[in-house]
Order: structure tokens, then C-alpha cells, then sequence
């Protein structure tokens, strides 16, 4: 089962106690493979994927991943939820990156144009693809999904992702089940 | 130990307790409800009920810590950082599992009743009369005729929204006005009803979320939050409706930190004469006496107070003489379904969180559909737009992906199977005596299972489901069975069945142990059957006709 398939059928256990979305990213699953929390991620490692995540969800009109604080979260998430042997490939992951950014670019992905890191990043996102397609069940996971997945989950769950890039109002005090939409208005933020 | 003594004593705080507690003290009898954990108070206590998605450290998901702390809970989606202090630690409160059995509790004033589903429905003759047809385990000493009074008034008091929908197999009730569709869910309705002649219908869920206000409770706000505690009291909680009635009489003491380890029976007048408890706090005992205990700690505890009870006269315990205590136990198999996608709509969207989904009701093995399997099954589901959690997969990254997540997706329909379970003699609790809790209490064996009936249903659900979402129009429809390991449920039933004979059961119609008629047993102990139904409103009726009984019965000193 994937994530997605995991989702849908967490989302239709309406009867058992609750309703509720569950998790969003493949860790936090294996009862066995417990993570070691306190990983060391320095300020640079935050501000590194403060701008990979940049890159995925940049600024618009509404704020980018970066102002939502991207990259403690993936700090966070990594270190709390995530087991042990996605902690290490979410780690090796930066370096990989990091070395697919020189090769690409011939710099390090900081000191790259926004431009060139959009191109990079599509290259790693085409990889994770097709490295995820035709993955088995217990081969490991790809970096650049986890950065992904956390990046979007992350910031569609962050005040600006949930209330600016989406819409969201606490106390609805109504449901209405059928109304017009219109291409372009934003989807609720749950 | 005059101050220890009451008329009537509740053990347990849940949809059951609460309702014994409100209607005893309502007629008049001083009554304590002993509640096993902590005090949860009203809105107060509801701490995480204002938070949002990033006030959470974690955004509500579970943590490698939190997986290692709860071994049972984090089977399931219970585990969870927005409600974690409602359920039991499974580390305090160990059992031992002879066969797997996910049991998810909540040791707090209310119980249960603060994160339960809701769903709220009526059992029909087609329940009540499933064993003497097809001869399994014994019959129900009741049918619906004499129940369905009792519906009417405890759906009148917890509020439950629904449309009245004219179905024999799913009695219409009392109902607040329903909750809306959704257009998506509006037209797999007509749908069905054209393809399936109107044998399958798809009706809007009858929930226990008020759509009109009550006396002290705000009707829903569609927040869709409300295992966190409702600060409008908006669906019905022991805190939100039971409790508040109860309180008002003057005659309701609540006592939080009470693990009642035994009845205390008087084997010469054939009664129960009160309670021994351990404070879960200060590890000491106390006794509290009555004339009358309503036993509502939840089927399996329920069972183990029954088992460690007058076992002087009985070694198996309070109940145990007809040898069906601790047996019969039966939950709802789930996790089989289906999805897909609701194409078109696409300028159709809905307003607010509804707390509430779709329901079809069973339609196999009745009406003259003949399965390789007995009983039936029934499916919850919902249809709605997809949010970010989609992955857009065909967009890399960047302002594409960006403005692509940020708008409403696809329409989808998921429908999710609730089957009933045949009661087995052999599916079991007993004590384990060789493991002990945080207090020093022996623990619960689980010895629990479905079979093969339960197992070729399994089939159908899943290919029903995908069936009728194929039949409806969805496109990419997909069937998903997970294990559906019983407990997960969460609609544990059975463990002192009623009956009409007390060499086979544990109680009496009225819910009375026939070896100690002042000795009530309503929550979902009593079972004969499971149902494929939500069982909770069934345990409120039962619960309130109970009551009513046992004063009547304490009037005419009969008990």
C-alpha cells in the first residue's frame, strides 16, 4: 500500500472513531525501524534546504516554502517521524544534491541562478519518477521525493501555505454541498 | 463508610455510563460514576480543540517517540499528535494477544464518546432475528418493536442528524435535519438507484453532530475537528449531553481515578452489594456500596471485572455460570473498499468541513440475495474534491506545481466496508494471571479471530464496491483490502450476551445478570450479534430501557 492508497483508505474509516487524514510521506510507518531523533543539521544544511524547498514551492503572489520556514521543518520531521534508513538516505541525499548540482551546473546549488536550480531540480524529480515507479516495496526510498513530499506537505500545512496559497476558515458554521466553482478559485486547505 | 453510599453506582464514563448515570440520577437515585482515569472537563480540558494544522509541532502526524510508546495504538490511524492524552497507554495498560486484536481505549471521563465516529443508526429485525434464522450462537430475547421506543428516545435526547429514508433494513428515527450531499455524492445516488433498481440505496449519514441547537449545545459548525473535543458541544460526548443532565438533578458524584477491581457480591440475598476500587493516583482501596451497579467499562473491561469478581462462588466470576462469560466476542471487519474518480464537476465545489460521509446499507443475504456467506455488510464513503495531498505527478516542480496544488483537483468517490461478525463460542477474553498492569492487575488474553464466513464476505465487499463505483461512472476505480484485524473496529461487542435462558447468557433482557439482577450490563457486552450497524445508538436504547427497568424494579423492591 502506498501513501496514497493509505490516505484514501484512512479517509474512509468514518465509522470507526474518527475521520482524519493521515500522514503524508512514507516515514513514521515501520514500528522496527525506530529513528534516532537529534540529528545534526546545521544552520547552512537549514538554509540549503530552506532554498530546495524555495525551488519546489517558490514565492508568487503568496508566499514561497522558504518564508514558511521549509527547511526546519523538514529538520523536524526527518529527526521526530522519520525511521532510521530514511534518516541516513535523507541525509546522503543533500550531498547527492549537492554533487548533482555540480555536475549539472558546475557550482553548489546555493550559488547557483534560480533558474538553474528550477533545472536541476526537474532533472531529480524525473529521476525519482522513474526510480519510484519500478521500485519494490522494501527498496529504499528516494531523497528527492522525501524533499518533495515534505516541502508540500509542509507548507500546504504552514499558516501562509494554508490561508494565503489555499483557503481556510476555522469556523466554517455551515456546509454547503453543492456550489458553482470557477477555474482559478483556491482549493480549501482541508 | 457512610459517605461511600449510594443507590446506584456507574462503572465507566462512556456513551453507556453517561447515559445510565444521567437517567438514574434523573429518577431520583443518588449515583457515582467511577471513572478509571483522569477528569476531562467540558470544553476546558479540550486543549487542542482551537489549534490549527501548523500549531503542531509534527502537523499532527505521529513521531518515532510516540511509535514507541504506544506498540498497539500506532496500528492504526488513532496514533496521532492532535488527540494523543484520549487514548490509553498501552504501556500502563498492557494485554496479551494469544491471537492479534488491536484495542484502542480511552481511560477518561467519557471515554470513548469523545473520539468516537458518530455514525448513528438503528438495528432492524433483520439484526434482531439473524441467529434464530440462520442458527447461530442463541437468539435476541428482544426485537426491534421493543426497542424502537427506546430509539426514539435516546435519538430525541443525543440529537442525531438524518433523513428520514423509508428503508426496512435501516429504521428511520428521530432525526434533526440531514447533513447535505455533495453534487458528486448527489448523482452516485441517483445513479445507483437507476443501475441497481432501488435495491442499493446511498443516503446521507446519520450522525450524532446536532444540525439544531440543544439546551447548552451549539449545532455543528462544521469545523470537522471533533475528536479534539467540541468546544460547541456539538456532538453528542458524555461531557457534551449525558453528563451536563446529569449534574443538573444534583444527584450525580463523579469520581475520576477509580479502578474498580471487583463487584462485591452477597452470595446468600443473590446481589451485588457495591464495588472495590484501586485509586489509579494513590494506589489505595476503597469500596462504595448501592442497591443497584450499572457495568458500563467497555465490552472487554466490562468482561474482566465480571472475571475477577465473586470468585469464591464461581472461579470464572461474577456471570460466569452459564460458561459463556469472556466469549462471543465480535467487533466489525473493515479496511475493504474501493475508489475513483468522479470525472466532470469540475465547477462544482462545497462549503465547510462536514463531519459526516455517505452510507449505503446492506442489501446482501436480504430481500432474496443468497451469498456463500451469511450476514451482510454495509459501506461508509464520501465524495469530494482532492486537495495538495494529490501529488500532481505529471508536474516536476516550481510556480506549475505551485498553482496546480492550489487549486481544488479531481472529484473522488471511496466507499469502505463495515461487515458483520458471526459470534463464536471460541472467539475469547480470559485473564492472563501471569502479567500484571501498572497496578498490579492481572491482564486480558485476547484470543480473537474471523473465519471463514467473515473471510468470503471480505470478497464481496471489495468487489461490490468496485462494482457500483464502476456501475456509477467513476474512472480508475481501484479495490483496496487491508487485514482488517479485528478491534480495529473500535465496536468491540458480546463478551455477556443477553438471552433468554441463563445457562446460555450472561444476562437477561433487561440487561441484568441473572446471577445478580441488580447488576446491569449496557454497553456493548450484551450483544447476541454484531450487526454490520454502528452499534453505539443501540447501547444508548438499551441503556435508557435498562435504567428504567431497574428503578421499576427497585420500586417493586424486587431487586
Amino acid at each position: 500500500m502506498n501513501r496514497r492508497e493509505a490516505l484514501s483508505s484512512v479517509a474512509l474509516l468514518l465509522g470507526g472513531t474518527i475521520i482524519g487524514a493521515e500522514m503524508f510521506l512514507s516515514g513514521c510507518t515501520n514500528p522496527d525501524k525506530i529513528g534516532t531523533a537529534g540529528l545534526q543539521f546545521s544552520p547552512d544544511d537549514i538554509s540549503f534546504l530552506d532554498e530546495v524547498g524555495e525551488t519546489i514551492i517558490p514565492a508568487t503572489s503568496t508566499p514561497g516554502a522558504k518564508e514558511t520556514k521549509i527547511g526546519e521543518f523538514m529538520k523536524t520531521i526527518v529527526n521526530d517521524c522519520y525511521e532510521k534508513e530514511d534518516q541516513q538516505i535523507f541525509l546522503d541525499g543533500m550531498k547527492k544534491l549537492e554533487t548533482a548540482s555540480k555536475t549539472k551546473n558546475g557550482k553548489s546549488f546555493l550559488e547557483s541562478t534560480p533558474e538553474e536550480r528550477h533545472n536541476l531540480l526537474v532533472d531529480l524529480d524525473k529521476e525519482q519518477k522513474e526510480y519510484t515507479a519500478t521500485k519494490k516495496e522494501k527498496d529504499p526510498n528516494h531523497y528527492f521525493r522525501m524533499m518533495k513530499e515534505l516541502t508540500l506537505w509542509g507548507y500546504f500545512t504552514s499558516k501562509d501555505g494554508a490561508t494565503k496559497a489555499l483557503r481556510y476558515i476555522a469556523v466554517p458554521g455551515r456546509f454547503e454541498g453543492c456550489i458553482p466553482y470557477k477555474k482559478g478559485d483556491k482549493a480549501w486547505a482541508t | 463508610m457512610a459517605d461511600n453510599v449510594y443507590d446506584a453506582i456507574v462503572i465507566g464514563s462512556g456513551i453507556s455510563g453517561g447515559w445510565a448515570a444521567k437517567e438514574l440520577c434523573e429518577k431520583g437515585l443518588k449515583t457515582i460514576m467511577l471513572e478509571r482515569g483522569r477528569n476531562i472537563e467540558h470544553v476546558k480540558d479540550y486543549v487542542n480543540a482551537n489549534k490549527e494544522a501548523w500549531d503542531y509541532p509534527h502537523r499532527g502526524t505521529r513521531t518515532q517517540q510516540m511509535i514507541k510508546d504506544y506498540p498497539v495504538l500506532k496500528r492504526d490511524y488513532p496514533l496521532n499528535e492532535t488527540n494523543l492524552d484520549y487514548w490509553c497507554s498501552d504501556k500502563d495498560s498492557p494485554y496479551t494477544e494469544i491471537k492479534r486484536f488491536d484495542w484502542f481505549r480511552g481511560y477518561h471521563v467519557g471515554g470513548r464518546s469523545l473520539m468516537w465516529g458518530r455514525q448513528s443508526y438503528r438495528w432492524s429485525d433483520h439484526d434482531y432475528e439473524a441467529n434464530a434464522k440462520d442458527g447461530h450462537a442463541i437468539d435476541w430475547p428482544v426485537r426491534y418493536k421493543e426497542i424502537a421506543p427506546w430509539y426514539d428516545y435516546a435519538e430525541r435526547f443525543a440529537g442525531i442528524s438524518g433523513n428520514r429514508d423509508g428503508l426496512e433494513v435501516l429504521p428511520d428515527g428521530q432525526f434533526m435535519p440531514p447533513m447535505e450531499m455533495t453534487c458528486v455524492e448527489k448523482d452516485f445516488a441517483s445513479r445507483m438507484k437507476d443501475h441497481f433498481k432501488g435495491m442499493r440505496p446511498v443516503i446521507i449519514g446519520r450522525t450524532a453532530n446536532i444540525t439544531e441547537p440543544l439546551p447548552g449545545r451549539t449545532n455543528c459548525q462544521y469545523r470537522n475537528k471533533c475528536w479534539l473535543g467540541c468546544p460547541f458541544g456539538a456532538y453528542f460526548s458524555t461531557q457534551s449531553s449525558t453528563l451536563p443532565a446529569a449534574m443538573k438533578t444534583g444527584n450525580l458524584t463523579v469520581r475520576p481515578w477509580a479502578i474498580v477491581t471487583k463487584i462485591l457480591y452477597d452470595k446468600d440475598k443473590k446481589r451485588a452489594t457495591g464495588v472495590e476500587i484501586l485509586d489509579g493516583e494513590t494506589n489505595k482501596t476503597y469500596t462504595y456500596h448501592a442497591k443497584i451497579i450499572f457495568l458500563n467499562a467497555s465490552t472487554l473491561n466490562s468482561a474482566w471485572i465480571l472475571m475477577n469478581s465473586a470468585t469464591d462462588v464461581w472461579p470464572d466470576g461474577l456471570g460466569s455460570s452459564s460458561g459463556e462469560l469472556g466469549h462471543n466476542i465480535m467487533d466489525h471487519h473493515l479496511g475493504v473498499g474501493a475508489s475513483g474518480i468522479m470525472e466532470g464537476y469540475d465547477d462544482k465545489y462545497y462549503f465547510g468541513r462536514r463531519a459526516n460521509g455517505i452510507y449505503i446499507p446492506r442489501f446482501r443475504n436480504i430481500f432474496g440475495d443468497k451469498r456463500d456467506y451469511l450476514r451482510g455488510f454495509g459501506y461508509q464513503g464520501r465524495g469530494s474534491r482532492e486537495g495538495y495531498h494529490r501529488s500532481a505527478e505529471e508536474i516536476a516542480i516550481g510556480v506549475d506545481l505551485k498553482n496546480a496544488l492550489t487549486e481544488p483537483g479531481p472529484w473522488t468517490l471511496g466507499i469502505g466496508g463495515f461487515g458483520e461478525t458471526l459470534p463464536y463460542h471460541e472467539n475469547k477474553v480470559t485473564l492472563d494471571k501471569t502479567r500484571k498492569d501498572k497496578w498490579g492487575l492481572n491482564i486480558l488474553a485476547m484470543d480473537i479471530e474471523y473465519k471463514d464466513n467473515e473471510k468470503r464476505m471480505r470478497k464481496d465487499m471489495k468487489d461490490d464496491a468496485v462494482e457500483m463505483l464502476t456501475a456509477a461512472g467513476c474512472k480508475n476505480v481501484r479495490g483496496h483490502e487491508g487485514d482488517g484485524t479485528l478491534g480495529r473496529g473500535i465496536h468491540e461487542m458480546g463478551s455477556a450476551r443477553m438471552g433468554k435462558d441463563s445457562k446460555t447468557s450472561v444476562l437477561n433482557k433487561y440487561n441484568q445478570i441473572w446471577d445478580a439482577p441488580n447488576v446491569f450490563v449496557t454497553d456493548g457486552s450484551f450483544m447476541v450479534s454484531s450487526s454490520c450497524v454502528n452499534p453505539s445508538l443501540s447501547y444508548m436504547a438499551f441503556t435508557a430501557r435498562a435504567a428504567d427497568h431497574a428503578v421499576s424494579e427497585l420500586k417493586k423492591q424486587n431487586i
